[in-house]
């Protein structure tokens, strides 16, 4: 076994326990840290795959940023001790039902479907170069138009956020 | 491409990780633990569009970005609903789901 | 052929005097809506009396034709079974005309003194208009069906002028006891008309009586419960005119109806429309003669036996519109059985003819009787026979007409009563002796009660009354002395050249015992009551204490109304209306509640999915998902 099959089975066994310990966890504080943990491996995922430029955004943005957020508002709302009672059991029922279910038709779907791959493709090395130029781009693979609307969005939420979470003026 | 992993493997990984997300929505009875929920589901789905990007069109950049865009999308609606909350959580001093559901018959 | 269109005028003014009066009479003075009615009704009597001339006399033949000026198609129900709306101008319906149009004339002024200064004086005479227009109607009918709504207008109208006074509450329960007793009798009549007109397929009168047609066949082999249908739909019609003219067992409500203004009393209740019944009778008189003799003879005892009955009632009553009411009773008694002893054709007609001539007769002197009472209690204030005495000095018009009226009901020559009695009894001797000796007993029985009641008011004690009594104004006094001058001597119209079963003219030979007879009994009635009731004595309680319970029976009309109340209360309410009512509260109305409250519960159920649940959307949502990518997957792989 090559060490990126081994890395990847270690980053997905991670993965998985996390993500099914974040649902599970009755404290709250540690459901977002074990969210943490998960975003983090899933940038391991970007590194294996040879994304290094995405691997950084998630770390940064949603590792970094996200989480911190959600931490925040935690402290805001909460007691942090707070311990959660059991969920009652017919959501239970209802949840894992639709995760056995569903798990199960996505996955048959899936591995009974034909992937292939145009031989003929190259494979393009992604550089910063390459990225800064497409996504600032005019031309066939120019992405500027997503990125200006984007932008738009972040200004949206932003103000949303504010007018949302302000204090009424008595 | 790396030997010895298929498209498949990465796959069913993301293929679990949502509908793990999917579940703790509907289990969790806090609010922002299902935000928490929601971000797995979104941080799959990305993985999604770049493991296809890796091992069907390698020629292109079209995953990468919209992957890009998928996560300021997520940062964006996390903090929004982090306001909402902070906003229900000054109405009613709690965050349950199961005491926002006003909008009913 | 002389033109009889203008017929139709008579029924027709007096509906639209109705129409005029009733819509715009509280417009103007009370006396013009008593005015316009009088004179439209002069005219209707006026135009009668033209038809009458016309028809018997001026027309030269020598049998009468039943004519038809007018037939209008009103509602085909098959193309041979129509219903339509027409004129009929026979014998007896011409005659009836004349006998409606005369005593309405007559009410008409006598209500313009009676009703003066009373609230609802334009009502009283729209209604009077209306009646009147009725009974024309019902007496010109061409076919039965139209016969039977006039029948139900006449009740209507009946039922609108016994309750005039309608804050009295006896009057009201008198007026809803005449119109549920005669709609019930109209039920036997209407089921009647349907068996009949089903199977002869036909309404008109001229088909239906035609003796020799053929469409009888149908009904020749049916028969249900061991009599045939025929007589089951004769029968069920002769229970309608029961009703109408008052035979027991539905007598009830014509004492009671006097509750009504004493003119009502005097038209509606002596004159005309209590005899409708016999009308109805002798309009089908050759369909029972032929077809069914056995309901016709059970018509004649049936009237046999009401008017003993009522005679006997009679003797006791004290109030005098109640006297009157029983011996109306008692004398359309007299006509059901001239009209049920009677034969077809030749002398064998005679009961008919008498039945019809006493039913002309009668109107004349028991109208006049009814107004003599109108006067007495309109200068006495009170209807008891207690209260009065002596009025022969205060009221010397109102006696001498009173005392025509008697004589002639006593049937004493040569007053009109004489007449008409003799012959229903010369025919009841020569068909039927069991009714001949009941009318014998009852013509007895009719002079002492009348006289009785003449006496006790006229003689009698002298009672001081607290205002003198004063003689009724003109306009009651004219149609007393009119209606006094009939009774005496419309006896001598030779009605057997006018009225029978089949239109021709017969003669008779009159038969001196039986006139001496019948004269006698007369007679004998009227000393009765002289030495009874024309002195103050004590005589009449004597006889009543020694006749003791007999006298309190019959005192009490023999217990029926009791009896009705007991089956109406008892019988009819609890047994039949009270488990209709259960069944119509909780099992009709409970399904309608049962079916709306199912529904709530079933909307209770669905509307949980809109529960606001963030969570259960969820849920939903992703299981919609996973369900559509499963069938997709069936249906595609």
């Amino acid at each position: 076994m090559t060490l990126p099959v081994f890395m990847f089975y270690l980053i997905s066994a991670t993965i998985l326990l996390f993500s099914v310990m974040t649902i599970a966890s009755r404290k709250m504080l540690r459901s977002a840290i074990y969210l943490l943990f998960v975003l983090i491996a899933t940038s391991g995922f970007y590194f294996l795959l040879n994304y290094q430029f995405l691997a950084g955004v998630q770390l940064t943005l949603y590792a970094g940023g996200i989480v911190v957020l959600i931490i925040f508002s935690i402290l805001l709302t909460s007691h942090i001790s707070h311990k959660f009672k059991r969920p009652s059991t017919w959501k239970l029922w209802m949840g894992l039902t639709v995760l056995v279910i569903g798990s199960a038709t996505a996955l048959w779907v899936i591995l009974l479907q034909p992937f292939s791959k145009d031989p003929a493709l190259k494979t393009v090395p992604v550089t910063m170069h390459l990225i800064g130029n497409q996504l600032l781009g005019l031309g066939k693979n120019g992405y500027v138009l997503p990125f200006e609307l984007i932008s738009i969005l972040l200004i949206a939420a932003m103000i949303a956020a504010i007018v949302v979470a302000k204090k009424e003026s008595n | 491409m790396i030997q010895g992993l298929s498209i498949y493997h990465f796959l069913v990984v993301s293929t679990l990780m949502f509908f793990i997300g999917i579940t703790g929505f509907i289990i969790r009875q806090n609010l922002i633990t299902i935000l928490l929920s929601v971000e797995l589901i979104l941080n799959s789905v990305v993985i999604n569009f770049l493991v296809f990007n890796r091992f069907l069109y390698p020629d292109q950049l079209q995953g990468h970005f919209f992957s890009l865009f998928i996560i300021g999308i997520a940062a964006a609606e996390a903090s929004v609903a982090v306001a909402l909350i902070i906003n229900i959580y000054r109405r009613i001093r709690n965050i349950n789901a199961d005491n926002v559901n006003e909008m009913k018959f | 052929m002389t033109d009889y269109s203008y017929t139709l005028l008579i029924p027709f003014i007096p509906f639209v005097v109705f129409l005029i009066t009733g819509l715009f009479g509280n417009r103007w003075k009370p006396i013009v809506s008593g005015l316009m009615g009088t004179v439209g009704l002069a005219i209707s009597f006026l135009l009668s009396l033209i038809v009458a001339y016309q028809y018997f006399f001026a027309s030269a033949v020598d049998s009468y034709q039943a004519l038809i000026p007018f037939n209008w198609l009103w509602l085909s129900l098959t193309d041979t079974l129509q219903m339509q709306m027409g004129v009929l101008l026979d014998p007896i319906s011409v005659m009836m005309l004349v006998v409606v149009t005369t005593i309405s004339f007559m009410v008409h002024i006598y209500s313009l003194g009676y009703m003066k200064g009373e609230r609802g004086f334009e009502r009283f005479y729209a209604f009077l208009s209306l009646f009147t227009f009725s009974m024309l109607g019902l007496v010109m009918s061409t076919n039965i069906f139209e016969m039977f709504v006039f029948y139900e207008l006449v009740g209507a109208c009946s039922y609108l002028l016994i309750g005039f006074y309608y804050e009295k509450p006896s009057a009201i329960a008198a007026m809803k006891k005449a119109f549920i007793v005669t709609r019930f009798a109209d039920l036997g009549f209407l089921i009647g008309i349907l068996i009949l007109s089903f199977y002869t397929n036909t309404f008109d009168f001229e088909k239906l009586t035609q003796p020799g047609s053929d469409i009888y066949r149908n009904l020749a082999g049916l028969s249900f419960m061991g009599i045939s249908a025929l007589s089951w739909a004769m029968g069920l019609v002769f229970m309608g005119a029961a009703g109408k003219s008052a035979m027991f067992p539905f007598h009830i409500w014509l004492p009671d109806a006097m509750e009504g203004p004493t003119p009502v009393s005097a038209l509606i209740h002596a004159a005309t429309m209590v005899v409708a019944g016999v009308f109805t009778v002798a309009r089908m008189f050759p369909v029972y003669y032929f077809h069914t003799p056995d309901v016709l003879i059970f018509i004649g005892y049936v009237g046999g036996f009401t008017s003993l009955f009522a005679a006997i009632i009679a003797i006791t009553q004290n109030d005098i519109k109640r006297i009157l009411a029983y011996s109306t009773l008692s004398q359309i008694g007299y006509m059901m059985v001239g009209l049920g002893i009677s034969g077809y054709g030749g002398e064998a007609g005679l009961g008919y003819m008498a039945a019809m001539f006493h039913l002309f007769t009668h109107a004349m002197f028991k109208a006049l009787l009814f107004l003599t009472a109108g006067a007495i209690i309109h200068a006495v204030h009170s209807n008891f026979m207690q209260d009065m005495g002596g009025l022969r000095k205060y009221l010397p018009v109102t006696h001498l007409t009173y005392l025509a009226a008697a004589l002639a009901i006593s049937g004493i020559p040569p007053f009109a009563g004489f007449f008409s009695k003799d012959e229903i009894l010369a025919a009841a001797y020569h068909s039927n002796k069991l009714l001949f000796y009941t009318e014998y007993i009852t013509a007895g029985i009719t002079s002492f009660y009348i006289f009785r009641l003449y006496f006790g008011v006229f003689w009698g004690k002298n009672t001081q009354y607290k205002h003198k009594p004063h003689e009724a104004p003109l306009s009651m006094t004219i149609p007393l002395i009119f209606l006094a001058l009939a009774s005496t001597f419309v006896g001598f119209i030779p009605f057997h050249n006018l009225i029978s079963p089949d239109m021709k003219p017969f003669t008779t030979e009159p038969e001196p015992m039986l006139i001496t007879a019948s004269v006698l009994i007369g007679l004998l009635g009227i000393a009765g009551a002289w030495v009874l009731y024309k002195k103050e004595n004590d005589i009449p309680d004597r006889l009543s204490r020694w006749f003791g319970g007999l006298y309190t029976i019959t005192y009490h009309k023999f217990y029926i109304d009791e009896i009705y109340l007991f089956i109406t209360k008892n019988i009819l309410f609890n047994m039949v209306a009270r488990p209709v009512a259960w069944f119509d509260r909780h099992i009709v109305d409970g399904t309608m509640m049962g079916i709306g409250s199912v529904t709530v519960a079933i909307s209770k159920k669905i509307k949980r999915f809109q529960s606001g649940e963030l969570q259960q959307y969820a849920f939903v949502y992703v299981a919609g998902v996973i369900l559509f990518v499963l069938t997709f997957l069936y249906y595609l792989g």
